[in-house]
């Protein structure tokens, strides 16, 4: 029993890391339709200026945290301005091609910087052992979770009670009515993809504690799994992409402790493939009828 | 037969046969060494890969990120099935090996397709794509677990059968294959399914039907690729059927140009050679790459050509009219 609940807060622990990427994902899903592969290496940068402010410049950690999330908020919008932008009337598969493109870019940036050899994360968070009856957690762990779980909230309540949230909101839903209704669609593209990579480098430098180690290429299996997960909740829809990241975090943990560790990632696909086989549109996704 | 497809079919044989004799040529005269046949073997392997992938991603229109998976089940069955047969000590010519590994690969994979694309097909665009990354996944963590074909360490022994002369010919013939089964009745159903699946249904056409077969016979012919790059490797590991290379494979259709055999045709070779060609550079290599893929895409979204074929004879036609050289360019017609 104490090593399931052990499992379960190591599911958690994951999960959340998950989430906060897969609402990058989803967000930018939801308001121009495009699978942004570049995504995983938003994470991984904010992953390595992390890195590079706890270790050369030794700043406080709420700063470590918090300048490459902003770092990272003003990259993601110069990638969409630059790279997305001119291709958002064209064929959206051109679109998936450009993110494609954007992503080996910037793992090959990272490669001619930072060079292939994983460098290793200093602990950023004090150490210490929780008991909590005779389950052990790290305080890593619980700063972790509450972090992300602190921002998650905070997304969710800009999302739905400011200005600039409904505007979010009125342009997924619909770009030309919204653009009638006298909002800027160009820049509330841009204020999704500051937020979404904003909770990416989040994501980025929470994994990297997590695991110990910064790479260049450390933003794919996390990215593709986010990607999973945004897809497991219904793709476009904010809570899911939670709900979707911490199941996927759970199912991974748990096949991991009880089943196999070689089969945890086959056994991941096989959930998301009977998903949406059932249930094409992801957990919290709409059934659209299609019309002639 | 009329006169003009007759003209067309003796400048296609004659321009192959030609390409050919420049390469026997080159190969002879060692002017192409080793390095320089590799190159061009995997050329041919990516153009089988590219044009395959295009039935899906093209004809049918569908996004499909799974087709290292399905390279992968062709690579490993043909391969395995290769080593059992030189193993019972039969006399057979290699090349005769080599085909029936091909067969054998290709069918084994077109069932998996079939197998796969059934149940999936129901889905559309990017969850498609989602779920034939999974598939793909799945096929790579299988036999990084499945022991009697190696494991992660990979298969070895692998009789090396695939060279030059052979590669190129079997390109040549599936390159024929597939540009016949874009005209047929079945091809052109499946394109009808692109344009407008509702109407085409109205139509008459079983969509579903043809959906599937659009994907067993893309996966048929991926499985004859993985073939080939079996056994000129001469070993398969899981690790090289990766997301990655589905994602490379996918990059080649829609810079081509989706829809447009051709187009991938040229842009398999285009993408094959480039990164070989910026070796020099080494660690820069792959940001040009990637930022040329990126200025590409935002300065020709349709890809090269794209969903026009490359027409041979209309190109020399125009250049003896010296009409505009555009013209060569066009809907529909066969190189």
């Amino acid at each position: 029993m104490d090593l399931f609940l052990q499992q379960l807060i190591n599911g958690l622990n994951v999960g959340s890391i998950y989430a906060l990427i897969a609402i990058g994902y989803t967000m930018v899903y939801g308001i121009i339709k495009l699978i942004n592969f570049a995504h995983g290496e938003i994470m991984m940068f904010g992953a390595y200026f992390a890195f590079i402010f706890a270790t050369s410049f030794g700043m406080p950690v709420w700063a470590v945290i918090l300048v490459p999330m902003i770092i990272m908020a003003l990259a993601g919008v110069a990638v969409e301005f630059i790279a997305y932008r001119p291709l958002r009337d064209a064929p959206r598969l051109s679109a998936l091609i450009t993110a494609i493109g954007v992503s080996l870019f910037l793992q090959n940036l990272a490669l001619l910087i930072f060079k292939a050899d994983p460098k290793v994360m200093p602990k950023l968070f004090p150490e210490t052992i929780i008991n909590l009856g005779g389950v052990e957690i790290s305080s890593t762990t619980l700063v972790t979770i509450g972090l992300s779980l602190f921002f998650m909230v905070l997304l969710d309540l800009y999302i739905r009670k400011t200005k600039q949230g409904r505007a979010v909101r009125a342009v997924s839903e619909d770009k030309d009515a919204a653009i009638l209704m006298g909002i800027n669609v160009d820049r509330t593209i841009s204020l999704t993809f500051a937020m979404g990579s904003a909770l990416g480098a989040l994501g980025g430098i929470l994994y990297s504690v997590a695991y110990v180690q910064v790479f260049p290429t450390m933003g794919v299996m996390p990215g593709l799994k986010a990607f999973i997960a945004a897809v497991l909740g219904g793709i476009g829809i904010i809570p899911g992409a939670m709900l979707g990241g911490f199941i996927i975090g759970m199912v991974e943990t748990m096949t991991k402790a009880y089943l196999s560790t070689t089969w945890a990632d086959a056994i991941v696909y096989i959930i998301l493939i009977l998903v949406l086989l059932f249930k094409p549109t992801g957990i919290l996704g709409k059934n659209t009828r299609e019309k002639v | 037969m009329d006169k003009n497809k007759r003209k067309a079919y003796i400048i296609n044989t004659i321009s192959i046969i030609s390409l050919y004799l420049v390469f026997f040529i080159l190969i002879q005269t060692k002017v192409m060494n080793k390095y320089f046949m590799g190159i061009a073997i995997m050329t041919c392997i990516m153009i089988i890969m590219a044009m395959s992938l295009n039935i899906v991603a093209g004809f049918l229109g569908e996004m499909a990120l799974g087709h290292a998976g399905f390279m992968a089940i062709g690579a490993y069955s043909s391969a395995y099935f290769s080593i059992a047969l030189m193993d019972t000590g039969f006399p057979l010519p290699n090349i005769i090996v080599l085909i029936l590994a091909m067969l054998v690969g290709g069918i084994v994979t077109g069932i998996m397709g079939f197998l796969i694309g059934t149940p999936t097909l129901r889905l559309r665009g990017d969850y498609l794509g989602i779920v034939t990354i999974g598939f793909s996944e799945i096929i790579r963590i299988f036999f990084i677990n499945f022991e009697p074909t190696g494991g992660a360490a990979g298969l070895k022994g692998i009789t090396k059968l695939v060279n030059f002369n052979n590669v190129y010919w079997i390109t040549i013939v599936i390159i024929i294959l597939i540009f016949t089964f874009g005209r047929s009745k079945q091809g052109r159903a499946i394109i009808s399914i692109r344009e407008d699946e509702i109407a085409s249904e109205a139509a008459g056409i079983p969509t579903t039907r043809y959906k599937v077969l659009a994907f067993t016979v893309s996966s048929f012919f991926a499985g004859i690729g993985g073939a080939l790059y079996a056994h000129y490797q001469a070993f398969v590991e899981p690790s090289k059927f990766g997301f990655m290379f589905s994602i490379e494979m996918f990059v080649i259709v829609v810079l081509g140009g989706l829809g447009s055999l051709t187009g991938s045709i040229v842009a398999a070779i285009v993408l094959t050679v480039l990164p070989e060609m910026l070796r020099g550079f080494a660690e820069y290599r792959l940001l040009v790459y990637s930022l040329a893929l990126i200025v590409m895409m935002i300065f020709r979204p349709q890809g090269m050509l794209g969903r026009s074929e490359f027409s041979l004879t209309k190109f020399i036609e125009s250049l003896i009219l010296r009409k505009d050289i555009k013209n060569s360019i066009d809907g529909g017609e066969t190189r």
